[in-house]
């Protein structure tokens, strides 16, 4: 008797965590994109990241306990020209050896209403930490969550602004994050 | 000099012959002698140079030259269209008459697809061309790593067989000079005729004086 009675609460505290609290926290990596614009001799230019991580835990009635950090592998850039991406990883850029990832941090979210959220983090890369406010939108698809957002950062406030003005020292991030709710 | 300068343009005067080519031809055509040369030098320098910001400027200024000179053939085909080039020396087979036009013509089908094998190469790898980074031209074609590496292959073979054609047009032109001395080079040169030259006014002369009588 008494192990029946353990699985059955067991399933009956999985089934009422799960219909309170809707919890998007396993990221789809293959559904989502961290990609980037750039300019080149003043032509906007697309890149990506191809490899990253999220830790992620958001529940949009409780957006104040959210919580998210990603890793991106700065190695796994894609700036749409090998001979940019063999550049790129060297010095006066990333320095991917001492420096292999960018990380990103949230550290409030805030609602705006209609699926509207103002992200607040940090972003560090190659050692430097800066400030980032990133607007996003909220989508519920399902089983899984759509994140998106874009924010603008400066190449020179990292200590990779080599090329500028050539390769502009503005880059726009745009993210689109899907994540599985359990 | 402007004696014998006087009587070509005199003729030319007459709308059914043409002793030379119009100046705007001859500008065309000299201008875009130059930047084929000019393009063909940068475009193989450009490339094997390693990353930097002036490669990127190079790039750039390539691509801007390359448009420029797109638009000049377009304008040059119009021009050509509306004037009436001079016809080719007399004494030209119908064979040799054939092959300079097959000729000509095989250097403008090559001056139009080298910069469009450029412009469509740009979108294929994802860096659209802006002229002069100011008129954005449109993206024929999406991104596509694969087409784009095809294309330039294209653009390079394009490039190197208008040269070697290039170079069978000078080769040419300096055989009617210096061989045939029938002013065939003459035509498309500014101001004084050279020695070379002479055979052929006189030969335009009669020629010349017959339709308009």
């Amino acid at each position: 008797m008494k192990p029946y009675f353990a699985l059955l609460s067991l399933g009956l505290a999985m089934l009422t965590s799960t219909a309170q609290a809707v919890e998007y926290n396993r990221l789809q990596a293959d559904q989502s994109r961290i990609e980037f614009v750039y300019q080149q001799m003043g032509v906007k230019v697309d890149g990506r990241f191809k490899s990253f991580t999220a830790d992620l835990r958001f529940d949009p009635a409780k957006p104040a306990a959210a919580k998210a950090s990603f890793d991106v592998a700065l190695a796994s850039i894609d700036t749409g020209a090998a001979e940019s991406d063999e550049e790129v990883v060297g010095k006066g850029w990333f320095n991917t050896k001492v420096f292999p990832s960018a990380r990103f941090v949230a550290t409030s979210v805030k609602p705006l209403g209609g699926g509207r959220f103002e992200v607040t983090g940090t972003l560090s890369i190659k050692g430097q930490s800066r400030p980032v406010v990133v607007p996003a939108q909220f989508t519920a698809q399902g089983k899984t969550g759509l994140f998106e957002g874009s924010f603008v950062i400066k190449r020179s406030d990292f200590n990779a602004g080599k090329f500028a003005p050539a390769v502009g020292d503005e880059v726009t991030i745009t993210v689109a994050i899907e994540a599985l709710k359990q | 000099m402007n004696a014998s300068e006087s009587s070509p343009v005199s003729a030319a005067d007459t709308p059914d012959v043409v002793v030379g080519y119009t100046r705007v031809a001859k500008g065309l055509h000299w201008l875009m002698a130059v930047m084929i040369f000019g393009l063909f030098g940068l475009g193989i320098y450009m490339t094997d140079l390693p990353l930097s910001p002036e490669k990127l400027q190079l790039y750039s200024w390539h691509k801007w030259a390359g448009v420029t000179f797109f638009t000049l053939v377009w304008l040059r085909l119009i021009w050509r269209a509306s004037h009436r080039p001079p016809p080719l020396p007399a004494q030209m087979t119908a064979g040799q008459q054939r092959a300079a036009h097959l000729g000509h013509a095989a250097l403008y089908v090559f001056m139009l697809a080298i910069p469009l094998s450029g412009w469509l190469m740009s979108s294929a790898k994802g860096f659209q061309t802006v002229w002069f980074g100011i008129i954005p031209l449109p993206d024929l074609i999406e991104k596509n790593r694969g087409l784009g590496d095809i294309l330039v292959l294209v653009h390079k073979g394009l490039a190197v067989s208008l040269m070697i054609l290039v170079v069978g047009h000078t080769v040419m032109a300096l055989k009617h000079h210096f061989k045939d001395r029938d002013g065939t080079l003459s035509r498309m040169l500014f101001g004084g005729r050279p020695q070379g030259a002479a055979p052929a006014s006189a030969q335009t002369r009669p020629s010349s004086a017959f339709p308009s009588e």
